[in-house]
């Protein structure tokens, strides 16, 4: 996959002297990020360096306090309705799944697309089916998300996040609460978004997925990026005292 | 069905006899041991000293449609207390030739009640049909419109009163108490300290002295002239007690809920109003089931207080009727047609609400 040719197009993020407390701690010191459209970005680094905390910036999930952060040629400010649509542009999904446990699998993925953008019900299911379907679980559209295993949740969340059909998609470790042997199905799916060119942001160690689909990988420590390359010289060749350290933990 | 056993045509192994039956279920659930077996027998003991003499006075040596004389000469129930003033019990001063219409109005509550219990039904068309229904219902019991006769409020009693404070008060209380427990939780500090102040407020005073105050001190704050139906400001007093108490409970249902939850609905872009309303609230209010039922039991209950308002509620109409001299010292039978009454209904909610439990239950 050639990054070179992504970086001619508009960015679709972009993050200028970022930095952002919680109360008297500085978690996130100085971010400066351009994501361009199509682009996929893996960010790694220690627990607690603030990963969660930057990715969950770029839809305002939390708050940053100085520097900007436009999206899609929004502002993020205070604007309830800047954040809204920014909201709707950005698919987000938890490390948790973090789905809607009184709803149906169906009415889950429908939900987005009925309430926020108006879509009529049955265009919102056959929507839903569709990217059902293309995450492998359409037979169990009308379960509820406790009868499912941890894979196939996961990759409900990940369609539900598609039905909105957002420009950009992040990703909180979206494998790091599966049992080993789910983790494979959810990148699958992962790996096959990627394929179709959409713009990923993902918090992840999972170094093969890295490897197979990052235009760039970034490692963060102690709120800052520390390096960032193309993943086969980041793997292979990392400069920074701190990113071998942190690799030669995990690898 | 596939079967995972090894052996295909093992002998099934029934149970050893004791265990099974009636005379297993004795052994293991009454006389396992000498001190359950001790506490067996003095129940039955107890049971023994109470329940013939119980069914005696109750059924064999009753009198049910009789006189005030007849009853004098037997030592049984005189259930004859209930039947010779069963309208006054449930009607109160309502004009006697035109009680049909409460009763009529009581009889469409039950019906839209009893048509309602199922989740299917509730669409738009229920939601009028209450609406009507509603209108109806004050209608009949107010009069005044359609060639009815108008029967003022000051005449209303009896269980149509009850059943008017408590479906009023306790289907509005609900969704008041719903917005105070997310006002307490609102980032606005006006709105927040607003629901505060009257949960703890409210919460801090008997619902008496709330009726008291509805009757005794609010008319004082009047312009001259300007009166507010008695009924209407103890309905408010119990809606605003009840309302406080809900919002609690609920409160306690959205700190249960996870913050993931919030943060999925807003990643999708819904606001506020649609996070609540969609994914918030649904979840909260289901595991706040068994509190709230608790709360509107009571709730309903506690509406016989505005006997202390000189409201002629169901109580009231049953104390009435026991201090006319003739029916004096039948208490015992006359609380217990009452107490029934009441334990019919709380029994329905809280049945209901389990059903709805159910239902609701979508987590396996
Ligand atoms: N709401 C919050 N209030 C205060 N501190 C917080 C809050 N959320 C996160 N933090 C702190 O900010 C730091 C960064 O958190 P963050 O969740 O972004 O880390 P992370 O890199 O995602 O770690 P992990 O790999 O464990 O998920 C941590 O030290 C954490 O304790
Ligand atoms: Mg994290």
């Amino acid at each position: 996959m050639q990054a070179e040719t992504i970086s001619d197009t508009h960015p679709i993020i972009e993050i200028e002297e970022m930095h952002k407390w919680f109360g008297d701690f500085h978690v996130l010191k100085n971010i400066n990020l351009t994501v361009h459209r199509g682009e996929r970005i893996v960010i790694c680094g220690p627990s607690g360096s603030g990963k969660s905390t930057l990715i969950r910036c770029i839809n305002r999930l939390e708050e940053h306090q100085r520097g900007r952060i436009v999206v899609d040629g929004i502002e993020l400010t205070k604007d309830l309705k800047n954040i809204e649509k920014v909201r709707t542009e950005v698919g987000m999904v938890f490390q948790h799944f973090n789905l809607f446990p009184h709803l149906t699998v169906l009415e889950n993925l429908t939900l987005g697309p009925i309430w926020v953008r108006k879509t009529p019900k049955r265009e919102a299911e056959e929507t839903a089916r569709y990217f059902l379907e293309k995450v492998r679980i359409s037979e169990q559209a009308l379960k509820y998300p406790g009868q499912l295993s941890g894979g196939q949740q996961q990759r409900v969340a990940i369609a539900r996040s598609l039905c909105m059909k957002p420009n950009v998609m992040l990703f909180d470790e979206p494998t790091s609460a599966l049992d080993p042997e789910m983790v494979k199905e959810v990148l699958d799916v992962m790996i096959s978004l990627a394929r179709e060119g959409m713009t990923m942001i993902v918090v992840s160690h999972e170094m093969g997925f890295a490897k197979s689909v990052a235009h760039r990988v970034m490692f963060m420590d102690d709120g800052e990026i520390i390096e960032e390359n193309e993943p086969e010289a980041f793997f292979t060749n990392p400069q920074n005292d701190r990113t071998k350290l942190f690799l030669s933990q995990i690898l | 069905m596939k079967s995972t056993t090894a052996a295909p045509h093992r002998e099934e192994i029934k149970p050893p006899v004791t265990e099974i039956g009636v005379i297993g279920w004795i052994r293991a659930n009454l006389f396992n041991g000498w001190f359950n077996s001790l506490l067996t027998l003095a129940v039955l003991y107890l049971l023994w000293l109470i329940v013939p003499g119980t069914v005696k006075w109750a059924f064999i040596d009753s009198v049910w449609l009789t006189g005030s004389e007849e009853c004098r000469a037997t030592d049984g129930a005189c259930w004859s207390v209930i039947s010779a003033n069963i309208r006054f019990i449930l009607f109160g001063f309502y004009p006697h030739d035109l009680q049909w219409r409460p009763l009529l109005a009581m009889g469409l509550l039950v019906a839209l009640l009893f048509y309602s219990r199922e989740r299917s039904r509730w669409n738009k068309m229920l939601a009028w049909s209450w609406l009507v229904g509603l209108f109806v219902m004050g209608l009949l019991l107010k009069g005044g419109l359609f060639g009815l006769t108008a029967v003022e409020s000051a005449n209303w009693g009896g269980l149509p009163l009850t059943l008017l404070l408590s479906v009023f008060g306790l289907t509005a209380a609900y969704p008041v108490g719903v917005v105070l427990a997310l006002g307490r939780q609102s980032e606005m500090p006006v709105i927040k300290s607003f629901c505060v102040v009257y949960i703890e407020l409210i919460r801090g005073v008997p619902l008496i002295s709330l009726l008291f105050m509805s009757s005794v001190v609010f008319p004082l704050f009047l312009p001259e002239g300007v009166t507010v139906n008695k009924i209407l400001r103890a309905q408010v007093a119990i809606i605003l007690f009840t309302a406080a108490y809900i919002a609690e409970v609920v409160r306690g249902g959205l700190q249960g809920i996870d913050r993931g939850q919030y943060e999925a609905a807003e990643s999708l872009g819904l606001n506020y109003f649609q996070t609540m309303r969609l994914i918030i609230l649904p979840q909260a209010l289901k595991i706040v089931i068994p509190p709230s039922v608790s709360i509107l039991i009571s709730a309903f209950k506690d509406t016989s207080l505005v006997v202390i308002i000189a409201l002629y509620d169901l109580l009231k109409t049953t104390q009435t009727t026991l201090s006319d001299p003739k029916w004096m010292g039948y208490s015992a039978e006359a609380y217990i047609f009452v107490a029934l009454i009441y334990f019919i209904c709380c029994f329905a909610m809280s049945n209901y609400s389990r059903k709805l439990e159910k239902e609701l239950d979508t987590d396996r």
